[in-house]
C-alpha cells in the first residue's frame, strides 16, 4: 500500500477535531473562485450548514430558498438547465430526505449535475433527537441510478470531496456530521472519488468504514495489534461507485470483513459491500451499524456508545468474523 | 431559427393535424391520455409555430427559449407538436410507449430533441422554471422560459413554493400557462380540492395573472405578447380549455383524462372500437372552425 498520509497524531488523546461541515463550507468557496457557474442555494440552513462562507463571499450566486426543500432540488435541476453548477445545502433529514423524489425525477433521472450536500447524518446529530438524525440518507441516494454518494470521514476530507463534485458531471450526494470528528487524514492524503483508502495494512481481516468510523476502526485496529490480530482498515468514503477492486482484494487477502457504518445496517455502506462480496468472493461480513431503529436525545458520544458504534463494538465484530473464518 | 405562421386559420389547422396525429397514436399506443392532450393543442401549436424562439434543427441552440412541460403526462400532444415543427419525423409518433421509443410514456430529456426537461410527477415544473429563469437572470440573458401546467397540479405543495419563490425573485421572465380544463383523474377540480380563485391567489403571491380562451389563438399569442411587457413580475395565464376539444363525446368529460380511444366503454361514447374512427371524422371537419366557436 501507498502512504495514507494520516495525521501524526492520530492516536494521540488531543488530536484535533473539527465539524465535517466546517470542509465542505470551505470546499464549497474554494470551488466558486474556481468556477463562476457555481452557486449555492440553502434552505433555511445557512450559518449551519456552513453555506455563510460561500454566501458572504459570492452574494450574488446564493439563492435563499426558505423552509422549502421540494423547491430546493427542483429550482436547482432548472439552474444546472442553463449551464449552473448548483450546491444544494440542508440537513440530510429533509434533502435528501423529504424531497427523494425530486431528486429521482428532475435531477438524475433528468442528468442534472446538482451536489446535494445533507448535513446533520447520522445518530451524532445528538440532543436534536431522532427527527433530525438522518440514518437512512444513503441508503436512498444510493438506490438511484446515476447518483455519487460519498461519506467523508473528516473536515479536510470533506473539503477535498466537496471540491470534487464540483468538477464530477454526475448528480452527487455528500453526507456531513453535525459535531467535531477527529481529523485523521492531511493534505497529502489520497482522495478521488470512486477510489476507497487502505489506511492501515493487515491481513486476517478488513475493517471496512465510512465518514467518523473511520477513526474509531483505526483505534479499535491498534488495540487488535496488541492481540496479534492484523486489521487492514479502508476508509470507503465513496458509497457509490464503491470501490469493488479493493473491496473484493480485502475480501481475498483477508478472508473477513467488518463494516462500520453511522446510518442503519439495511441499505447503507454495509449492504454495499455485502452485494459486492456475497456475489464475487464470499467471505464472512459483520455490519456494524443501527440496528433498524430511531435514534434519540442524548449527547454523541453518549449515543454512540449506547447505538453500538464504538472501538468495543468494532472489536467484537473483528472477533466474531475471525470465529466464522474458522480461525 | 423556425419560421412563424401569423395566419391564424392556418395555426387552427395546424392545430387540427395535432389532434389527429394524438388520436392516432393513442390508439396505436393503447394507453395514454386523451382529454388533456387535445384541450392543449392549440397552445402546443401556437407556442411552436408563432410564439417560441427554437430551432428544431439545432435543438440545443443556447439562444432558445425554454419550455417546461410539468404536467408530463399530456405528451402526446407536445409530441405530435414537436413532429410537425420538424424536430423528427411524424412517422415516429406511431412509437408512443412502445418498447425502446424515443417518445416515452412521460416526456424524458435526452431521449427525444426538444424535450427541456423529464416530468411526469406532478407539481415540480414550475420550480424547474423558476430555476431557468433564475439563473437566465444572473446571466444577464434576454431567453425566456415557458412553464405549462395543469389545474390538478395545484393541489401539489411544491408547485406553491414555486410560486412564492417566482414572486419573491420578481422573475418576468417566465410565463407560465395553466391549463385550466377543471377536470382531473378523479373528478372535477372543484370536487377534489377546490382551486378558486386561482387568479387572485396567484396575484397575492406577486404574480400578474391574466385569463383567457385556451382555444384562441388571437388571445393566446396576445397573452404571451402582454405577459412579455411586464416588468416586476412573473406572469400566469390561465388558459380556459375544454378537455378532449374537437371530440364531441370526449369534451369535459373526466372519464377520458387517462385512456385513449377505444379503450373503455363510457358513458355517452360510441362503441369500443369505433370511438377513433368517430373521433378523427370529426376532427376532420373542424378545420378553421375552433376560433369561429368563441365569435
Amino acid at each position: 500500500m501507498s502512504d495514507p498520509h494520516l495525521n501524526t497524531k492520530l492516536f494521540d488523546e488531543d488530536i484535533e477535531q473539527v465539524p465535517s461541515r466546517n470542509g465542505y463550507g470551505e470546499g464549497l468557496v474554494l470551488a466558486g473562485e474556481e468556477n463562476k457557474n457555481v452557486v449555492a442555494l440553502c434552505a433555511d440552513l445557512t450559518e449551519s450548514t456552513r453555506t455563510q462562507a460561500f454566501k458572504d463571499k459570492f452574494p450574488d450566486r446564493f439563492v435563499e430558498m426558505g423552509v422549502a426543500e421540494q423547491n430546493l432540488a427542483t429550482v436547482a435541476s432548472g439552474m444546472a438547465a442553463v449551464g449552473k453548477i448548483p450546491f444544494i445545502t440542508s440537513y440530510a433529514m429533509f434533502s435528501p430526505g423529504r424531497n427523494w423524489e425530486q431528486i429521482r425525477t428532475t435531477i438524475c433521472y433528468n442528468d442534472r449535475p446538482v451536489k446535494i450536500i445533507g448535513s446533520h447524518a447520522g445518530i451524532s446529530v445528538g440532543p436534536d433527537g431522532a427527527t433530525h438524525q438522518a440514518l437512512e440518507d444513503m441508503a436512498i441516494t444510493r438506490a438511484l441510478p446515476n447518483m455519487v454518494v460519498i461519506c467523508p470521514t473528516d473536515a479536510i476530507e470533506a473539503r477535498k470531496a466537496t471540491l470534487a463534485i464540483a468538477h464530477h458531471p454526475q448528480p452527487c450526494y455528500i453526507r456531513l456530521s453535525r459535531e467535531k470528528v477527529p481529523v485523521i487524514t492531511t493534505e497529502q492524503t489520497p482522495f478521488v472519488i470512486g477510489k476507497a483508502e487502505i489506511y492501515l495494512d493487515g491481513k486476517d481481516v478488513a475493517v471496512i468504514a465510512c465518514g467518523q468510523m473511520v477513526y474509531r476502526a483505526l483505534i479499535a485496529a491498534k488495540e487488535l495489534e496488541s492481540h496479534k490480530i492484523s486489521v487492514r482498515v479502508i476508509n470507503s468514503h465513496t458509497i457509490k461507485p464503491l470501490d469493488k477492486d479493493t473491496i473484493l482484494k480485502a475480501a481475498e487477502e483477508c478472508g473477513a470483513i467488518v463494516t462500520v457504518e453511522e446510518h442503519q445496517i439495511h441499505g447503507g455502506l454495509g449492504s454495499a459491500v455485502s452485494e459486492v462480496v456475497s456475489q464475487n468472493y464470499p467471505v464472512p461480513i459483520k455490519i456494524i451499524g443501527v440496528e433498524d431503529r430511531f435514534g434519540e436525545s442524548g449527547e454523541p458520544n453518549e449515543l454512540l456508545e449506547k447505538f453500538g458504534l464504538t472501538k468495543e463494538a468494532i472489536i467484537k465484530g473483528v472477533t466474531h468474523v475471525l470465529k466464522m473464518k474458522g480461525k | 431559427m423556425s419560421k412563424k405562421i401569423d395566419d391564424f386559420h392556418k395555426l387552427e389547422e395546424k392545430a387540427n393535424l395535432v389532434r389527429q396525429d394524438i388520436i392516432k397514436m393513442l390508439l396505436e399506443a393503447g394507453s395514454g391520455h386523451s382529454a388533456g392532450p387535445l384541450g392543449m393543442a392549440d397552445i402546443f401549436t401556437a407556442l411552436y409555430f408563432h410564439i417560441l424562439k427554437h430551432d428544431p434543427k439545432n435543438p440545443n441552440w443556447d439562444e432558445r427559449d425554454m419550455l417546461v412541460l410539468s404536467n408530463g403526462h399530456i405528451c402526446p400532444v407536445w409530441y405530435a407538436t414537436l413532429a410537425h415543427a420538424g424536430y423528427f419525423p411524424v412517422s415516429e409518433l406511431k412509437t408512443l410507449r412502445k418498447l425502446g421509443t424515443r417518445l416515452q410514456g412521460h416526456p424524458h430529456r435526452g431521449a427525444l430533441p426538444g424535450v427541456e426537461t423529464t416530468s411526469g410527477p406532478l407539481g415540480s415544473g414550475l420550480s424547474q422554471a423558476c430555476g431557468m429563469a433564475l439563473a437566465l437572470k444572473m446571466d444577464n440573458s434576454k431567453r425566456w422560459v415557458y412553464c405549462l401546467m395543469s389545474d390538478g397540479e395545484q393541489d401539489a405543495g411544491n408547485t406553491w413554493e414555486a410560486v412564492m419563490f417566482a414572486g419573491k425573485n420578481k422573475l418576468n421572465n417566465i410565463t407560465a400557462i395553466m391549463d385550466r380544463n377543471n377536470i382531473q383523474i378523479d373528478g372535477f377540480t372543484e370536487n377534489i380540492m377546490p382551486l378558486e380563485p386561482l387568479k387572485e391567489k396567484y396575484e397575492a403571491f406577486g404574480w400578474h395573472a391574466l385569463e383567457i380562451d385556451g382555444h384562441n389563438f388571437e388571445q393566446i399569442i396576445d397573452a404571451c405578447n402582454e405577459a412579455k411587457a411586464i416588468y416586476e413580475k412573473p406572469v400566469v395565464i390561465i388558459a380556459h380549455t375544454i378537455p378532449g376539444k374537437g371530440v364531441d363525446f370526449m369534451e369535459k368529460d373526466f372519464k377520458w383524462h387517462g385512456i385513449p380511444p377505444d379503450a373503455g366503454d363510457v358513458k355517452g361514447a360510441p362503441p369500443k372500437g369505433h370511438q377513433a374512427e368517430v373521433a378523427l371524422k370529426e376532427l376532420r371537419t373542424l378545420q378553421g372552425k375552433i376560433r369561429s366557436e368563441h365569435e
